[in-house]
């Protein structure tokens, strides 16, 4: 692959905006480079921008058009991206999140576990076992796309829309899981379920994650997960360690 | 606290101010009032800061009174209002006594109209801003005998003022600028796109509009599968039946759905207050032409400001005129203390 097949693309994204766009298709490469990048911009402090956020493949860095212009952001963005500076991907935190996967928290594990030709006890133990990172956060405030599972996790949304989930059910599609927070119908299956708060509006820490998060879940007792529910001491019974 | 009570609320009234920038990377749209200038001008138009808190009314008014007299002012769409009976000018400041009732209906021209009092609501701030975000779930939408806490008026002698609106009720030609998908559409369906007459559908709140036009669909080049990527306010998104939304305040951060284009700030008041079946069609700005509209809200409110006028009421329209203290030395003695 030469350096140019690398070279992120530059796009308008507002009059106030850039997009760097790392790919145009979802990879975990493009998706740990727009995650490197959004810290590699906040680092560099550059003039003028009032904003750096990330998506799945880019990130898109908000400037003031009263005290800067496109092509000052443009310059100092591309001499970031050629400065070819070693970007420490590697995750600040790592949450560690109860979930329960008995029957009544997860109606669709069945059904996936067959369609990952998978036991239903063999598909905990997959998600017990992963480390997933925040690729990105959005539909609904502070809700985190996790990835990436396995390869045999690479299951396609259903068709049917499912009406309303649970706040913190955990669903699967397209080997990410999301920790449910939205209000909407959607198309991922739902296989286990958290009593994790993403989005906390009335706390001077309203979400709990940031892109690039590392996140694993921790199988317990349908019993205990009740136990978890009730306590309002803590977010759902989750740890969060920093790391670096 | 001073309170204003709502005795009757229209389905879809809010507590609005600028928004909450800077949280799209976690999830968050900076929402806050669908026509920001309307925002601005009431700012200008009774000498406060843009940045206190306005009840938003989307098509409908509703009934209010006040427990301290206070100034007020009525922008965006043009609402028949008056207090207690007698009629109120829109674009302009008003003095609205303790106890008396401001009624303010249905939208005449535009979508979404301003009720701004001069020392603004002040309701709990949640993540340093009192607007309702519905799709978040921050606020809710008023409801009638809900009492909200008010500022005092600390300029109430300040002279009436009156400022020529912004017409932007009409629809007609929008500036859209290229965003980072445009090119996932073919020239020739880019070209139809500004060729064609659209009319703002029945669908549309404060999340985006629905387009509605009789000139096929805008597809994108075949065989591309779509990254969910970053949304802005303005962009025009094609869902796959082809059928065009531009996003509002209160829109997602990130989505699927392919953008042909972004509508500029300067225009998106005009999208945000069309009416159902108003007409609208597009033409692209370059990049630099398109940057070259921005401007900032000091520099917008500055120019606003600049533009208000004194208000002169003829006396034969004044219904109650011997209602008035027509000759008056009196204050209440403090008036030089006061901030």
């Amino acid at each position: 692959m030469t350096a140019n097949e690398h070279a992120p693309e530059l796009l308008p994204l507002g009059v106030d905006g850039i997009l760097v766009r790392f790919a145009r298709t979802l990879t975990e490469e493009a998706n740990t480079r727009a995650l490197g990048f959004r810290n590699q911009v906040e680092d560099a402090a550059i003039a003028g921008v009032t904003e750096v956020a990330s998506s799945l493949v880019s990130v898109r860095v908000g400037f003031d058009p009263q005290t800067t212009n496109r092509a000052a952001v443009t310059n100092a963005l591309s001499a970031l991206i050629k400065s070819h500076v070693i970007i420490d991907a590697s995750p600040r935190r790592l949450w560690r999140i109860p979930a329960a996967f008995g029957a009544e928290f997860a109606p669709q594990l069945n059904e996936v576990a067959a369609l990952a030709g998978l036991t239903p006890e063999q598909a905990i133990a997959d998600i017990e076992a992963a480390t997933v990172r925040v690729i990105a956060i959005g539909f609904a405030p502070g809700q985190p796309y996790l990835g990436m599972l396995p390869d045999h996790w690479d299951l396609p949304r259903q068709s049917e829309l499912t009406d309303s989930l649970p706040r913190g059910a955990l669903i699967t599609a397209v080997r990410q899981l999301i920790i449910w927070a939205a209000d909407a119908p959607t198309g991922w299956r739902h296989i286990g379920q958290t009593a994790f708060r993403v989005y906390l509006p009335e706390t001077s820490t309203p979400f709990a994650f940031e892109p690039g998060d590392a996140v694993q879940f921790q199988g317990v007792s349908d019993t205990d997960f009740r136990a978890i529910q009730g306590n309002t001491d803590t977010n759902g019974g989750a740890t969060c360690e920093v790391l670096r | 606290m001073p309170v204003m009570t709502i005795h009757s609320a229209g389905p879809g009234l809010t507590v609005q101010d600028l928004g909450r920038p800077g949280w799209k990377a976690q999830g968050l749209s900076t929402g806050g009032a669908a026509d920001p200038l309307a925002l601005l001008e009431s700012a200008a138009l009774l000498g406060v800061k843009p940045t206190g808190a306005v009840i938003e009314m989307m098509g409908f008014g509703g009934t209010f009174s006040v427990s301290e007299g206070t100034r007020i002012a009525l922008t965006g769409a043009v609402m028949q209002a008056d207090i207690d009976g007698d009629p109120l000018p829109h674009n302009a400041t008003h003095f609205l006594p303790a106890g008396s009732k401001l009624t303010i209906r249905g939208a005449q021209k535009g979508v979404y109209g301003y009720l701004r009092l001069a020392g603004g609501i002040l309701t709990e701030k949640i993540m340093d801003s009192r607007a309702t975000h519905l799709t978040a779930g921050i606020g809710r939408r008023l409801r009638s005998g809900d009492e909200l806490p008010i500022g005092p008026d600390k300029d109430r002698m300040r002279a009436p003022q009156k400022l020529p609106p912004a017409d932007r009720f009409a629809g007609g030609m929008i500036r859209i600028m290229p965003g980072p998908q445009t090119d996932f559409f073919d020239q020739a369906t880019q070209e139809a796109f500004c060729a064609t007459q659209f009319r703002r559908s029945l669908r549309g709140n404060r999340q985006g509009i629905r387009l509605a036009h009789d000139n096929g669909s805008f597809g994108t080049t075949g065989g591309l599968t779509n990254v969910s990527d970053l949304i802005v306010p303005g962009d025009i998104q094609i869902t796959g039946e082809g059928i065009p939304y531009i996003l509002l305040a209160e829109c997602q951060t990130i989505g699927g759905y392919p953008r042909i284009g972004s509508v500029i700030p300067a225009d998106l008041p005009k999208i945000a207050q069309a009416a159902p079946g108003t007409s609208l069609n597009f033409k692209f700005l370059s990049v630099t032409d398109a940057d070259a509209t921005a401007t900032s809200q000091d520099a917008a409110l500055r120019a606003l400001t600049k533009s208000c006028q004194p208000m002169i009421r003829d006396p034969h329209d004044i219904a109650d005129l011997l209602g008035y203290q027509l000759i008056s030395g009196a204050t209440p003695g403090d008036d030089l203390e006061r901030p």
